[in-house]
């Protein structure tokens, strides 16, 4: 097991998410953020937060997504129980940030992306992630703001660890046999 | 697998846990039938047959409506204008059907115990939309949704039924959900029509409807099914609306509002008056709402891995 971020590397990497966002998309009059549930959402929250506090703009459209009933893989696997999905305001037009904690595969943020639609025509959808696992991807997708990068094996398993949720702030790698 | 069971045949065979499932998953689904785009592409890869040996308006509808809006396809199929009056048996016809890649079938059957005979010989998912006398799980379900979407906790809630218990199977069904979400439950109607051992399923028993009513927080009523009596079991229909029918002075004398329910179709002035099904206490149109979102999550829990033919 291997330390990616520390309790303080993850929250100096979080301030620097937050004002990249920031630096692109100003006061946010006209963006969104979207976080994916279940555990981009421990992210999504953060990120919110400290873009109100830099903006000064408590008013900032923020949603959650549930994409349970968008995966590709339903016949697959096992039923998976849903949650919450929570997106009080029109994303007709807006420019959106979905973000998640680990982009892997790509296929949870297709599943988001169909999901999205579902809800308007947004102007312009960006992504934002934690950790970013280049080299595992199955479909063409590409984070625009990215936490840190890590090239991994398949074998290996990213965890993301949060206060809220876990009693700890950190990110870690895991070697599976 | 998140759901305990295979099939949903009967409420009989749920555990609460099945039912909070399902009752948290509809949640999910009522959310969808909010949006302007009421559906989701979840089950795009399945079909479902929806077999009816009897006739039916609402579930019927409300079953194909709840499949098209998970993406899956639809096929219908009624008895009435098909092989079965050429003497095709139940198995066969549905082994028919399911040669042409079927994954799950909802029937009505006027056979009690039609689906439980179906799933010991086939190996698709069964959902079962009534059968004969027995149950009718789905009507159930969202039966007890719509009370827990308006009281909360079902728990120590008193629910009254109406009317013609012995031929019903939504009053099977209920007075199982019910008992096992720990509401209390009271039968009600003429002793005819109120089978004798009733009080062994853990129900109350009130010949008088009113006293029955000043008894429960919700009242459900329901149709007295003439197609399944073969013999009388009450002079008119008048008489029975004078006596057992749920009219506005009724309601009014009652010292508190309660919620009327009935699974339709209603027989205006017999077993409810139009003042009472259209008033502001009836959510006979919400229970329609809730069937759509509690069949959508049914078929969903149900549609979990199957094995991979090859």
């Amino acid at each position: 097991m291997k330390t990616l971020l520390n309790n303080d590397q993850l929250n100096i990497t979080l301030q620097r998410l937050a004002h990249q966002l920031v630096e692109n998309h100003l006061s946010f009059k006209d963006t969104a953020i979207i976080g994916i549930q279940p555990r981009g959402i421990f992210l999504s929250n953060r990120i919110a937060d400290m873009v109100k506090k830099i903006t000064g703009n408590n008013n900032i459209d923020y949603g959650k997504l549930d994409i349970t009933f968008y995966r590709d893989d339903v016949q697959s696997r096992d039923i998976l129980v849903p949650s919450d999905t929570n997106i009080p305001f029109s994303i007709q037009g807006k420019n959106v940030i979905l973000i998640d904690d680990v982009l892997h595969t790509g296929r949870t943020i297709r599943s988001a992306m169909d999901a999205l639609i579902d809800f308007g025509r947004p102007k312009k959808v960006e992504l934002l992630v934690l950790i970013d696992r280049r080299f595992s991807r199955e479909l063409p997708v590409q984070p625009d703001y990215a936490g840190q990068t890590v090239d991994t094996i398949l074998t290996q398993k990213v965890k993301v660890y949060w206060k809220e949720k876990d009693g700890k702030d950190e990110v870690v790698l895991i070697d599976k046999i | 697998m998140v759901l305990s069971v295979k099939h949903l045949l009967g409420i009989k065979e749920l555990n609460v846990k099945d039912i909070e499932q399902i009752f948290q998953t509809a949640d999910n689904f009522k959310q969808v039938l909010q949006r302007s785009i009421k559906k989701v592409p979840t089950l795009r890869d399945i079909t479902v047959a929806n077999i009816f040996f009897e006739n039916s308006t609402r579930t019927r509808l409300s079953f194909e409506l709840a499949e098209k809006r998970l993406g899956a396809d639809v096929v219908n199929f009624s008895a009435s204008g098909s092989s079965v009056s050429k003497g095709e048996t139940l198995i066969d016809t549905v082994n028919n059907i399911l040669a042409m890649k079927v994954d799950m079938v909802v029937m009505r059957h006027s056979a009690s115990g039609a689906p439980w005979f179906l799933a010991n010989h086939i190996n698709a998912s069964i959902i079962n939309a009534g059968d004969g006398i027995n149950e009718h799980p789905t009507q159930a379900l969202l039966d007890a949704y719509s009370i827990r979407e308006k009281l909360g906790d079902l728990k120590g809630k008193r629910i009254t039924i109406i009317g013609d218990i012995m031929h019903s199977r939504v009053a099977l069904s209920n007075i199982y959900c019910l008992n096992k979400l720990g509401a209390e439950v009271t039968v009600s109607g003429p002793p005819t029509l109120i089978p004798k051992h009733i009080a062994s399923l853990g129900v109350r028993v009130e010949y008088n409807v009113k006293k029955a009513l000043e008894w429960c927080d919700v009242a459900n009523v329901l149709r007295i099914q003439l197609e399944r009596q073969h013999k009388p079991l009450f002079s008119t229909l008048r008489e029975y609306a004078l006596y057992y029918g749920v009219n506005r002075s009724m309601l009014d004398s009652l010292k508190r509002d309660i919620i009327i329910m009935h699974p339709g179709p209603i027989n205006r002035g017999v077993e409810i008056n139009s003042d009472v099904a259209d008033s502001k206490h009836s959510i006979i149109l919400g229970q329609v709402e809730n069937g759509v979102a509690i069949r959508m999550a049914v078929i969903y829990l149900l549609s979990g891995k199957r094995e991979m033919e090859q």
